[in-house]
């Protein structure tokens, strides 16, 4: 692909950059004990947590970096870190 | 109109008619008068830019990054100690391919610290990227301002430029001068389209890093847009002289060359007074020709041999020394004619406002005869 | 009111798992919505969101060098006033182009009164280059450039005050925040953004890497941090203090055991006069900002 003039660049080609691959944990979501309340979504440094349809939460496990922030954050301990089988 | 009037002043009333919306300078002899000129202008409602008085050179040509990256047609002014304060400004304004204008007005780079004229500051960002035109009078340091703009807002070049004119000898000398009409540049001179800006509207992240990877062909695009810009500097010069019977279409220009046996090799105001010493050569009988470097920027080099390709042999005048080795611009002319069994010697002279006469231009032909050269010219022997 | 769904730090950026600047990057980004123009100077930020051609950056954004955000943010302000334009001007540095390097062109800036946003990711240490001391490095952390050892205690130097030096400069704005506390960062980040003249605002991100942590306790670490009094998140309106987060105030060895950059000070041995100069700070804090919560004693 061609070079941008002066290295610029529009947005979205940090997506193609799929840092789930830097996991060793993976945060697990349990339904039962999440209250909803969107915690774990602002305190994410990737911000791939988002809403399901029925308003719980899911990461994207595609750019999850495993860091643990939501783990350790979730006030109703609904989040675990679990190490990934690869 | 033809007009007697200061060359700072001259400077400063072509930018005013190019419609900068932005002007961000920060004072330094000898450009003062320029950038007192514009916020005079400014202060009296007819010029219609935000002027930053900005608290150092670094930020002053920072300033400009920012508003040429959002869209506005911009403009500085700096000098030797200032230049070499934006120094790394100057590599990344190129990089960012921002087609910024700033007049330099020529002068000698400390330490020790002088503040007269020679063209060690623009000639040491040679490598930079900006483009760089070299004024031989007022009247060219005027026009070249319309032209650089011009050629720098070509979307095939989008590269910075500098207007370069002799500090003190050009700035702050009166001479009679045609100035365009605001009518006449805005015919020339169409409204700044950028490439690209910021804009929220349709967001570009401007001014990444890149890797190993990419690097290396960024600074090929870079060379290119450089180079093309010979394109565009040819078809802004045919087209000023259409609409203005001046011509700037040529990087560099002859003055009695066609029959010449020695030619001079130069930039700048030197060139009137070698000029007027080529005359009184040629009265006596002596076969003396100049080229005159307009552009350095890119470098002319088929242009300077097929110029220098009948000559007998050449001196190179250079009001700057690359310290260790030669004068810089003598070291290209020999590049250029690399091949050729032409000799090629450097002179180096003026350093730091050092008057340069008449009588030098003739001695030194003196010396280009009998071979000697690749020196400094014009020695005070009694202080070393 | 600005919409705090939108998400203006895209994923896929190359920050480290956990990092606090990260998350700035992003609450920030939710205070200032798309309107914005964001001017980033040199750094971590910068870097591990745009390696060409990757950009995490959904709005306009301009990287130039390393001191001269602010330069390049007032020419974009005159520009945008020359042309009419409505878009916000926010710089995004870090702690070494803002206590350091960029001090000149800062200090021009705020003086010429453009109106823009200036908010300082302050991970106390120039993290990009590895982890060296910065104005902003606090007492006695060791850094790569202020290593602790057997003649030393690691930096010997103070915080630099770089609120009250903006402050002083007459900017009618100035907070400190922190990742802990995101709704507070986002609401500084919008009343900054919404003040006409130049504001600022300093976001506590601590940095596991850095600081030498788990990537887990960034958000306790930085709440640590407040709680005993060694970062106080406040509000200056036209130089006037205000809205100072009360705490339960904590000794500062809770905080300070929990980084690596400060276990010289327990291992191998406890150094009791280093953390009691470090606990008069925090104390000293505390009296003039009025920190703490005085639980009434039963």
């Amino acid at each position: 692909m061609a070079l941008a003039i002066g290295c610029r660049a529009k947005p979205g080609k940090s997506r193609d950059n799929k840092t789930g691959s830097w996991r060793v944990f993976k945060p697990v979501f349990d339904k039962e004990k999440c209250t909803k309340c969107g915690l774990c979504m602002t305190l994410c440094p990737e911000g791939c947590i988002h809403q399901t349809d029925e308003e719980f939460v899911e990461p994207d496990y595609t750019f999850c970096k495993g860091c643990g922030i939501c783990a350790e954050e979730c006030p109703g301990e609904g989040i675990a870190m679990q190490q990934e089988e690869k | 109109m033809l007009e007697i009037t200061e060359g700072s002043h001259a400077v400063a009333e072509a930018v005013r008619l190019c419609r900068p919306q932005v002007v961000s300078a920060y004072p330094i002899t000898p450009q003062t008068h320029i950038v007192e000129a514009l916020a005079d202008m400014v202060a009296n409602c007819q010029l219609d830019a935000d002027y930053i008085t900005v608290e150092n050179e670094l930020s002053a040509l920072s300033a400009c990054v920012g508003a040429s990256a959002a869209g506005s047609r911009v403009y500085s002014a700096t000098t030797s100690q200032g230049l070499a304060l934006m120094f790394e400004v100057c590599f990344n304004a190129a990089g960012m391919r921002l087609p910024i204008v700033m007049t330099i007005a020529n002068r000698a780079l400390g330490a020790p610290l002088s503040i007269w004229n020679d063209q060690q500051d623009s000639i040491s960002l040679r490598d930079s990227g900006w483009l760089q035109f070299y004024a031989e009078d007022n009247q060219e340091a005027t026009d070249l301002h319309f032209i650089a703009y011009k050629v720098c807002e070509d979307h095939s070049v989008l590269l910075p430029a500098m207007v370069c004119f002799d500090g003190f000898i050009l700035s702050h000398v009166y001479e009679p001068v045609d100035m365009l009409s605001q009518e006449d540049v805005d015919r020339y001179l169409p409204p700044f389209t950028p490439y690209q800006r910021l804009d929220a509207a349709d967001p570009i992240s401007f001014g990444m890093y890149a890797t190993p990877d990419y690097y290396h062909e960024f600074r090929y695009e870079i060379d290119n847009a450089a180079k093309r810009a010979k394109e565009a500097i040819k078809k802004a010069g045919k087209e000023f002289n259409t609409l203005f019977g001046r011509d700037y279409s040529a990087m560099v220009e002859g003055y009695r060359l066609e029959d010449a046996e020695t030619a001079i090799v130069a930039m700048g105001s030197i060139c009137g007074t070698i000029k007027d010493s080529i005359d009184e050569m040629r009265a006596e009988g002596k076969k003396v020709g100049l080229l005159k470097i307009r552009v350095f920027r890119p470098f002319p080099s088929e242009e300077i041999a097929q110029a220098l390709s009948k000559v007998k042999r050449v001196a190179v005048l250079d009001k700057d020394i690359s310290l260790g080795a030669k004068g810089a611009v003598a070291i290209e002319v020999r590049d250029a004619l690399y091949g050729s069994a032409t000799p090629v010697k450097g002179y180096v002279l003026g350093l730091g406002g050092r008057d340069v006469r008449k009588k030098d231009i003739k001695e030194i032909v003196s010396l280009v005869e009998k071979g000697v050269g690749d020196q400094f010219f014009g020695l005070r022997r009694e202080l070393l | 009111m600005v919409d705090k769904t939108l998400e203006l730090f895209d994923c896929g950026h190359r920050a480290c798992g956990g990092c606090g600047a990260a998350l700035a990057a992003r609450l920030v980004m939710k205070g200032a919505g798309k309107d914005t123009i964001v001017v980033s100077a040199t750094g971590c930020m910068e870097v591990f969101s745009t390696p060409y051609p990757e950009t995490a950056w959904k709005v306009p954004w301009i990287h130039s060098l390393f001191e001269n955000a602010s330069a390049v943010a007032s020419g974009i302000e005159a520009s945008l006033k020359k042309q009419g334009r409505t878009e916000k001007v926010v710089i995004m540095a870090g702690d070494g182009a803002t206590f350091d390097i960029g001090m000149i062109c800062i200090s021009g800036a705020f003086e010429r009164g453009h109106d823009f946003t200036y908010i300082c990711y302050d991970n106390e240490a120039y993290m990009n280059t590895g982890i060296q001391r910065s104005g902003a490095t606090p007492y006695d952390a060791s850094t790569t450039t202020s290593p602790a050892g057997t003649c030393s205690f690691g930096n010997k130097l103070p915080k630099k005050d770089m609120p009250q030096i903006i402050a002083a400069h007459g900017a009618p704005y100035v907070a400190t925040a922190s990742i802990a506390y995101p709704a507070d960062l986002m609401q500084k980040v919008e009343k900054a953004i919404n003040t006409k003249g130049p504001c600022y605002v300093q976001v506590h991100a601590p940095c596991c890497t850095g600081w030498g942590f788990e990537g887990d306790q960034t958000i306790a670490i930085a709440k640590l941090a407040i709680e005993t009094g060694l970062w106080v998140n406040y509000e200056m309106v036209d130089g006037k203090v205000g809205k100072v987060k009360k705490v339960v105030k904590k000794p500062v060895e809770e905080y300070l055991s929990t980084q690596k950059r400060f276990r010289h000070l327990f291992k191998p041995k406890r150094q009791d006069a280093e953390i009691a100069t470090i606990q008069a700070m925090a104390d000293r804090n505390a009296e003039k900002y009025g920190i703490e919560i005085k639980l009434k004693k039963e």
